[in-house]
């Protein structure tokens, strides 16, 4: 991936990229997970990984989708099929970075994400500390992710995790 | 309750094994016993996969019940594992999740430890310019983080603190043996990853999910509505070791009808109005020299290997107080995979694990337990299922192999 920005159309996309997670982080808030599928495109990839995997590269995923077909079966088990006490989650999302853009017009990026989460009659934690490392192509509909890895720091999962990062 | 207060006494119920005591998961007296009778006593504990320790030097940090230990593979070959101490001042002194090393060195004071754990180097055992240093007695061969006694078996790394231990065929069993032999004997293992959560529940209720194959057709509505097991299906839970160890399994078997029985029993476990999209994800491809298609092992006290379709891994319990647990995950497939059935193992993860379609189920079913033990006023659980075994069964609604473990538990705790 070649950085091949202006300095000025760099920072015309990270604004772009930072709309995108605003409505990403905003459709999961809403625990609605029936449309996060749409935020990638037909044959998008997308994984939940620890870094402690990444950093010796091991392949495995917490969740592993390949492709919208298999994100919309996940959301339709966190939904219908998966027995979890309710939760509110808060998806924060900063230091959005252009790493580059290829011949083609995918758009590698990365940004951190700080993951709240409240449980009832409990106070609200961290539940997870990480990284998007992103590649984004544009569409008719907008920017898509054309993968998204959720890269966590975080070394203990507490108990489990229902939604996705 | 949350301690023994006011139960002065730790009496099992007169009615026996049907019944469970809240104690045993809420005692720090409890806790503390299995601690020096189960963990630290005459058992075999899992401490790693040899996949993970492939080369000389290699080495990773891991437990027996909650006490760190570090896991060696030394120049020949040869695995070693000792208690991540120092024997001078008791620091923790590995502190690298996994790495390759020639030696260790504690920060503190620099003691050093060779591979095989024992003490190497002082640092001014003999004192600055004839003052200070250690008495002239003292030799190294006597101090040293305490070592710990190795079996494998097709790879598999397990440690015991106790010279009283059987040998590890026998602890295992012939039952267990068989069903193990399956996922380890023919195939060298390709480690995928790891995963780690913290539950907030007593170590043992994680072998007691997965001894109730009661709760797999009913909690599990992704089981049932995909028919990866339902109630009817041929499916059997075999014990050995004591009472000790489980395999529960099962046979996918898609043409199995359902009758309307129990059907009705199981109502609210179906979702009649899902299809998978992609349904690549469930399908088995058979590889494996068993008529099971799932096998879930509970191996005593700390391991638990899974087999679910062609998603592979185990799952190290390390205790954490009576309260908590953490599961370290190893998720494997084969060093032969074809890059189809890499991608497909990857996939099929999705089950299991803390982000599990069946994964968190579970998870928080036992978080829910806890809760139950820890808040109410009542103070005991009831396993009655399937009262004419103890043990093996063949039917899913059954508890006889909770009610095995506990009957050499008592034993082994006094209760």
């Amino acid at each position: 991936m070649s950085s091949n920005l202006s300095p000025a159309e760099a920072r015309e996309l990270r604004f772009e990229i930072e709309e995108f997670n605003t409505e990403y982080a905003r459709a999961l808030d809403a625990l609605d997970v029936e449309s996060w599928p749409d935020f990638f495109t037909e044959d998008g990839f997308y994984r939940v990984t620890a870094r402690e995997n990444i950093d010796a590269g091991m392949t495995v995923g917490l969740v592993w989708c390949d492709g919208r077909p298999m994100l919309r079966d996940r959301a339709a088990a966190i939904r219908k099929t998966m027995v979890y006490a309710p939760r509110w989650l808060r998806h924060l999302i900063s230091n959005v970075r252009v790493n580059g853009i290829d011949a083609d017009g995918a758009i590698e990026a990365e940004a951190n994400y700080l993951i709240l989460e409240t449980l009832m009659e409990d106070e609200t934690r961290i539940f997870q500390a990480g990284q998007y490392r992103d590649v984004f192509v544009r569409t008719g509909e907008g920017l898509k992710l054309k993968s998204r890895d959720c890269v966590y720091d975080s070394h203990l999962i507490p108990n489990d995790m229902v939604y996705p990062a | 309750m949350d301690t023994m207060d006011g139960n002065t006494e730790l009496r099992w119920p007169e009615e026996g094994l049907t019944h469970i005591p809240d104690w045993i998961y809420t005692s720090d007296e409890i806790f503390a016993r299995e601690r020096e009778r189960i963990f630290l006593g005459p058992t075999w504990n899992f401490i790693a996969l040899e996949a993970e320790l492939p080369r000389p030097g290699d080495f990773k940090r891991s437990y027996v019940g909650d006490v760190p230990v570090v896991v060696t593979r030394d120049a020949d070959g040869a695995i070693h594992a000792f208690e991540n101490r120092c024997a001078h001042r008791g620091l923790e002194f590995c502190r690298a999740l996994r790495g390759n090393a020639s030696e260790f060195i504690c920060p503190y004071h620099q003691w050093m430890y060779d591979l095989t754990g024992r003490l190497k180097a002082v640092p001014f055992r003999r004192g600055d310019r004839g003052k200070g240093g250690m008495p002239p007695g003292f030799d190294m061969n006597d101090h040293g983080p305490r070592r710990l006694n190795i079996a494998t078996r097709h790879g598999v790394v397990f440690a015991s603190f106790s010279d009283d231990v059987e040998p590890l065929d026998e602890y295992l069993g012939p039952e267990t043996l068989e069903h193990f032999d399956v996922v380890f004997a023919n195939r060298k293992l390709k480690v995928l990853g790891f995963y780690r959560n913290r539950l907030n529940g007593n170590w043992k209720l994680y072998h007691e999910n997965l001894k109730d194959p009661y709760h797999a057709t009913l909690l599990h509505v992704y089981l049932a509505t995909f028919r990866l097991m339902v109630a009817g299906q041929k499916s059997a839970m075999f014990v050995s070791g004591k009472g000790r160890h489980a395999t529960a399994a099962s046979a996918k078997d898609d043409s199995a009808e359902i009758g309307k029985d129990t059907a009705a029993e199981m109502k609210n476990a179906f979702r009649d109005d899902m299809a998978l999209e992609d349904q690549e994800f469930i399908r088995f491809v058979p590889e494996f020299d068993s008529p099971w298609t799932v096998t879930m092992q509970t191996i005593w006290p700390n391991l638990i290997v899974q087999r679910e379709l062609n998603t592979l891994g185990i799952r190290h319990i390390v205790p954490r107080g009576p309260h908590a647990m953490d599961m370290y995950w190893t998720m494997f497939g084969y060093e032969d995979d074809d890059a189809d059935m890499a991608r497909h193992r990857l996939k099929q993860g999705n089950l299991m694990g803390p982000s599990g379609y069946l994964g968190v189920d579970d998870n928080e079913a036992i978080r829910f337990v806890q809760d139950g033990f820890r808040h109410s006023v009542s103070d005991r659980g009831i396993v009655m299922l399937d009262p004419e075994n103890e043990g093996g069964t063949d039917t899913l609604i059954s508890e006889a192999s909770i009610r095995s473990l506990y009957r050499h538990y008592r034993e082994v705790m006094d209760l």
